[in-house]
């Protein structure tokens, strides 16, 4: 026998990803590993870099749209926007206000889409096989289906433009969203009954990847995953912008700002989600969809610079716009919220399990798309 | 235990429950009238010709540069038939670049092509995700009869959605 003193051991490097079931994407990161324990974590990103930020260059702000609906892909509507509003800031448009509630309607119903999803691909994280996965899907194709209704397509819709939106909402909307927020409602309480206080749910969560509020802070992390530490910031709160001001709604927020406290943000966001859609289903006012601005969305924004920002499912998302009078930007800077939110993933994994690594990246909820851009 | 007759009690309830899957290449769902499929020409049915001019403003607005149009005088217009003075001549579409943003069709300013509702175009090689002028009628011509969308009727976005 040998004295465990004696032993040489050395770390091991682990590799996981680009092709790995629970990376959500495309995602490497390289674990040091101590036994079962990880000593370090290194993130490598850009596997599905397609240079967004330089194709804006060149293209023109209506074929840019396009763009935007394929950096973060789960939320399509939420990314349109922020682009849309950096130009009509730079252009100093008056957007009208049945555009603007048409907005808020289809960013939110996109923020349920998209925390159905985390929903769904978090509880396979964990280890619930098909149920929640199941559950999330059930719910996602519902709204997709009212999305298709209205732009067209499930996902790429390209539907906001600059100074409003594409069309007006199709006969029948009110209705057929009142139908679906109600399905959404028992849709989501069966989520959460299902999952959010069931015993080895709570085990692999609660204090798993733990940070607080002042290190999720300097790491720049923003969205559910820094509410859930406590920190109340939230743009459409801090920085109202198109008319959520209006709106009588809470910010959940967490406590520990472990994995645990991350699903729960997300859950009773999308009942405040709800909330805010019904409101503005009640509020909408009958007018003009689109202020008039050059023909096809054509735009050519005076001399300038601008950044406009919006909250995202994942985060805060901005868009530093900067023109040159022409009809395509001369610069777009993208400020992605998973980007940002990647940064604390060493901080939260170093410490823990293997096998909690995966289950604090899946509650980080990275969207690769935004992250590489 | 507890645990495990609450889980039981998931599985019974959905078992009670009506399916929510759509057994996909059996049945479809529904597709809204505005669903954008892929683009397909249209027909000018009044003076039987294509209603595309060849014009390439689609071509220059497409975000994957995936279209390839040219033109040729328009045989009908010397013969006083139509009042198209040049005709499209070749028409593509690269099925594997275009991303159905329907750009094309929002800045065409003869409601000449329009988002049809074809979206089963896979195949298996790439040569045949080219659509070609024939392919590009071909649904065009389909969706328009189905959709009751006249060339030349109105003006403006009738041939949008
Ligand atoms: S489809 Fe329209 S825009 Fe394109 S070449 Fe034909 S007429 Fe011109
Ligand atoms: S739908 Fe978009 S990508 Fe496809 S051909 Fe038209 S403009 Fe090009």
């Amino acid at each position: 026998m040998v004295a465990e003193a004696d032993l040489q051991t050395v770390d091991m490097l682990l590799n996981m990803g680009p092709q790995h079931p629970s990376t959500h994407g495309v995602f490497r990161i390289v674990l040091t590993i101590d036994g079962e324990r990880i000593v370090d974590a290194e993130p490598h990103i850009g596997y599905l870099h397609r240079g967004t930020e330089k194709l804006c260059e060149r293209e023109n702000y209506r074929q840019i749209i396009t763009l935007f609906d394929r950096l973060d892909y789960v939320a399509n509507f939420n990314n349109e926007l922020v682009f849309v509003m950096a130009a009509e800031k730079l252009m100093g448009l008056e957007v009208p206000e049945r555009a603007q509630f048409i907005r808020v309607i289809l960013a939110e119903l996109n923020r349920i889409s998209s925390h159905m999803l985390f929903y769904g691909a978090f509880g396979t994280d964990i280890g619930v096989l098909a149920t929640p996965f199941m559950y999330g899907f059930r719910e996602r194709e519902r709204i997709q289906q009212l999305f298709e209704a209205v732009t067209g397509a499930r996902m790429m819709h390209s539907y906001f433009r600059v100074g409003g939106v594409a069309d007006d909402l199709p006969d029948g909307f009110t209705a057929h969203t009142r139908a679906l927020l109600d399905e959404l409602k028992r849709g989501v309480q069966e989520c959460d009954r299902l999952l959010t206080y069931n015993e080895i749910f709570l085990e692999r969560t609660v204090n798993v990847g733990a940070i607080t509020g002042e290190e999720a802070i300097d790491f720049g992390v923003s969205g559910p995953v820094l509410r859930a530490s406590g920190v109340p910031m939230d743009v459409r709160v801090a920085e109202p912008y198109l008319v959520y001001d209006r709106f009588d709604y809470e910010i959940p927020l967490g406590k520990n700002g472990d994995c645990w406290d991350r699903f729960w943000v997300r859950i009773e966001e999308m009942r405040q989600s709800i909330a805010i859609v019904e409101q503005a289903l009640a509020m909408m006012p009958e007018g003009p969809f689109q202020a008039p601005v050059a023909k096809f969305g054509f735009v050519r924004p005076p001399r300038g610079d601008t950044y406009a920002r919006a909250e995202n499912p994942r985060g805060d998302f901005g868009v530093y716009l900067v023109s040159q009078g022409e009809n395509t930007p001369y610069r777009v800077k993208i400020r992605g919220p998973s980007f940002c939110n990647l940064m604390a993933l060493k901080r939260m994994t170093v410490g823990h399990y293997i096998a909690d690594a995966v289950v604090i990246l899946g509650s980080l909820d990275i969207v690769l798309g935004e992250v590489d851009r | 235990m507890i645990g495990f007759f609450k889980s039981l009690a998931v599985t019974l309830q959905s078992m009670l429950r009506k399916p929510v899957t759509v057994q996909y290449p059996g049945e479809h769902l529904p597709m809204s009238p505005r669903y954008l499929g892929f683009p397909g020409l249209l027909w000018d049915d009044a003076v039987d010709e294509p209603a595309c001019t060849g014009c390439l403003v689609c071509a220059r607005y497409c975000p994957t540069d995936c279209i390839t149009v040219s033109m040729k005088d328009n045989p009908l217009h010397k013969e006083g038939k139509s009042k198209r003075r040049k005709i499209v001549d070749d028409f593509q579409i690269r099925m594997e670049r275009c991303i159905l943003c329907g750009i094309c069709v929002e800045v065409c300013n003869f409601e000449a092509i329009a988002m049809t509702d074809y979206h089963e175009e896979a195949d298996i090689s790439r040569g045949d995700l080219i659509a070609t002028k024939e392919d590009l009628f071909r649904m065009g011509r389909d969706y328009q009869k189905r959709a009751g969308i006249v060339v030349g009727a109105g003006s403006g976005s009738e041939g949008e959605e």
